[in-house]
């Protein structure tokens, strides 16, 4: 069945068992993400050192699109540079608008790949993207703060 | 008389189609949008194949024509709410007639008794569409007024004990919803009017819910205003429907062609109403289709639909109950309630309950359904519904039992 390709059972794993679910007292950096067209909502944390994240901590309410797709995120990207981070972000969000056209790399992405039934359903796109978003959203404002260029700075 | 729904269905061409490889499309989604029987397709096509012309302006057969069919829909639409013609204004949508509204009373010169101060309040409910709350809220900020509510209790009913204080001396406007597009609650008009009348405030009513579903007389509600949507009362989409019988006193909101007297390069001076709040070139073949609509429906007779739905409406909430973990959200009586069934299932997301009975063929809304404040203040992040029309049916019931079964097992 169709759906099936969208559920696959590494999203139902991480829905029913989710990664770095609850927030950390101390974080670099927190945000709050909205998808207004169905209410989910997430909170972030991230917490890097120099150029390292060194965890990502989030909760919410929504879907298990949006909650597994979080939980693999939360998971793929902590310990990488924020580079690398990015990269493999752009991977998944190429993935997510690729309508079905593209498997994914399982070498980059890993569990991620599991969610490229989802490009199939738009309506789902965007419950996939959340808690990617919300990284990015994150990691954007630590680059930008000053205190984060001596993140960076110290990791080179 | 009881509807025979087998033979509604043949008239309307969706239902001939299958959704997700060949299943049967069970379509309850009526509350987001009505599906259209061929008469209003064929309507509108008409309308575009025979006497497309620019209505109210050329000197030609076409454009009188044209008016002819789009002044007959103004007075369907009249006569189908037991209004005058000369009281309905047709706009792109009932979002854009309450928009209208706000805006046309920011235009109220002071002293006017649509115009606002910040010495003045606009009441709405908890439980107002996004549609009807979001232009009072604009409103309130640019007139300095303020906006109050009345609370909705947990049995999906508005508080009324303190109707009181919420509609207080100062309250200038009461915008309500006739009929929650999430809860089905039918709200209590009577006492709300009565009380916004004390106090000398106009009231009002989206009646997007409750004009294509119970048969409607402007005349007994006692509102000043009344707004709904073409496209939920089996006509097309891009066009609405304003009613007042005090559009006289209401200066415009859009200015352009047709809404004008007399024009100079310095100033202009308006028409009478209707036209005066139907600037541009309207839209034409929409408002003939909406038309086409109301005599469908007229002669299905609406005291038909509303029994038809209210029936189908206890069969959905006394099924549905008997679903494990399933909890309705709103009323579970059938008093004063219409057939917007809201509900939860356990812990399963409605979003995920939606894409799972769509694989059934299945259509429903989930969501906040444009009314976020009112799922909040319920406490539930989002709900899952099933809004019926007069083509819907008992066994689409059974079949939208069976999926949220299955679909809980799907989750488990």
């Amino acid at each position: 069945m169709e759906l099936d390709n969208l559920y696959q059972e590494v999203i139902l794993d991480h829905y029913k068992h989710p990664l770095n679910k609850g927030l950390s007292d101390s974080y670099d950096v927190q945000v709050h993400h909205i998808n207004p067209s169905c209410g989910d909502e997430i909170t972030l944390n991230l917490s890097v050192e120099g150029s390292k994240i060194k965890s990502i901590t989030w909760d919410g309410v929504g879907c298990s699109i949006s909650q597994a797709s979080v939980s693999i995120a939360s998971d793929l990207l902590v310990d990488k540079d924020m580079d690398e981070a990015d990269a493999i972000t752009e991977q998944f969000i190429d993935l997510m608008h690729s309508k079905g056209t593209k498997e994914g790399d399982p070498e980059v992405l890993e569990d991620a790949v599991a969610m490229a039934g989802v490009s199939k359903f738009p309506a789902r796109i965007k419950c996939a993207l959340l808690g990617w978003m919300a990284y990015r959203d994150a990691a954007d404002r630590i680059k930008q703060s000053g205190s984060a260029r001596d993140h960076r700075g110290s990791g080179q | 008389m009881p509807l025979d729904v087998a033979t509604i269905r043949q008239d309307f061409p969706i239902f001939r189609r299958t959704v997700r490889d060949g299943k049967k499309l069970i379509y309850l989604d009526s509350g987001a949008t009505s599906q259209k029987p061929e008469a209003v397709i064929q309507a509108e096509g008409d309308f575009y194949r025979l006497h497309n012309a620019a209505v109210h302006r050329g000197a030609h057969q076409l454009a009188e024509e044209a008016t002819d069919a789009y002044e007959g829909a103004r007075s369907k639409v009249a006569n189908f709410i037991g209004a005058q013609a000369e009281e309905i204004v047709f706009t792109k949508s009932a979002t854009e007639s309450i928009n209208l509204i706000a805006y046309a009373m920011s235009n109220a010169p002071t002293g006017s008794r649509f115009a606002l101060t910040s010495k003045d309040r606009i009441v709405v409910t908890e439980m107002e569409h996004h549609a009807n709350l979001i232009p009072w809220q604009q409103l309130a900020s640019r007139s300095g007024a303020k906006l109050s509510w009345f609370e909705v209790l947990p049995d999906g009913r508005l508080d009324l004990n303190s109707i009181n204080s919420v509609i207080s001396a100062d309250t200038k406007v009461v915008a309500i919803t006739h009929q929650s597009n999430v809860l089905g609650t039918v709200n209590p008009l009577e006492a709300i009017v009565a009380r916004a009348r004390e106090v000398g405030a106009v009231v009002v009513l989206d009646a997007c819910q409750s004009v294509p579903h119970m048969p409607i007389d402007v005349k007994k509600l006692g509102v000043d205003f009344l707004v709904f949507s073409g496209h939920k009362a089996l006509g097309p989409t891009g066009i609405g429907v304003l009613w007042s019988n005090q559009l006289d006193d209401l200066p415009p909101f859009l200015f352009g062609g047709s809404m004008i007297e007399n024009v100079t390069m310095e100033s202009a001076t308006w028409a009478p109403a209707p036209k005066r709040f139907e600037a541009g070139v309207p839209n034409m073949a929409q408002a003939v289709g909406l038309g086409a609509a109301l005599d469908y429906l007229n002669a299905i007779g609406m005291e038909n639909v509303f029994e038809h739905e209210m029936q189908l409406t206890k069969y959905f909430l006394e099924e549905l109950q008997k679903v494990p973990t399933l909890k309705i959200v709103g009323p579970l009586d059938l008093e004063n309630r219409g057939s917007c069934i809201s509900f939860t299932v356990g812990e399963i997301h409605p979003h995920d309950l939606g894409q799972y009975l769509d694989s059934q063929g299945i259509a429903v809304r989930t969501g906040h359904h444009c009314a976020w404040p009112l799922t909040r203040k319920l406490g539930v992040p989002a709900t899952t519904r099933a809004s019926l029309y007069l083509y819907n049916q008992e066994s689409e019931c059974d079949l939208l039992v069976k999926a949220i079964v299955d679909a809980q097992r799907y989750f488990a």
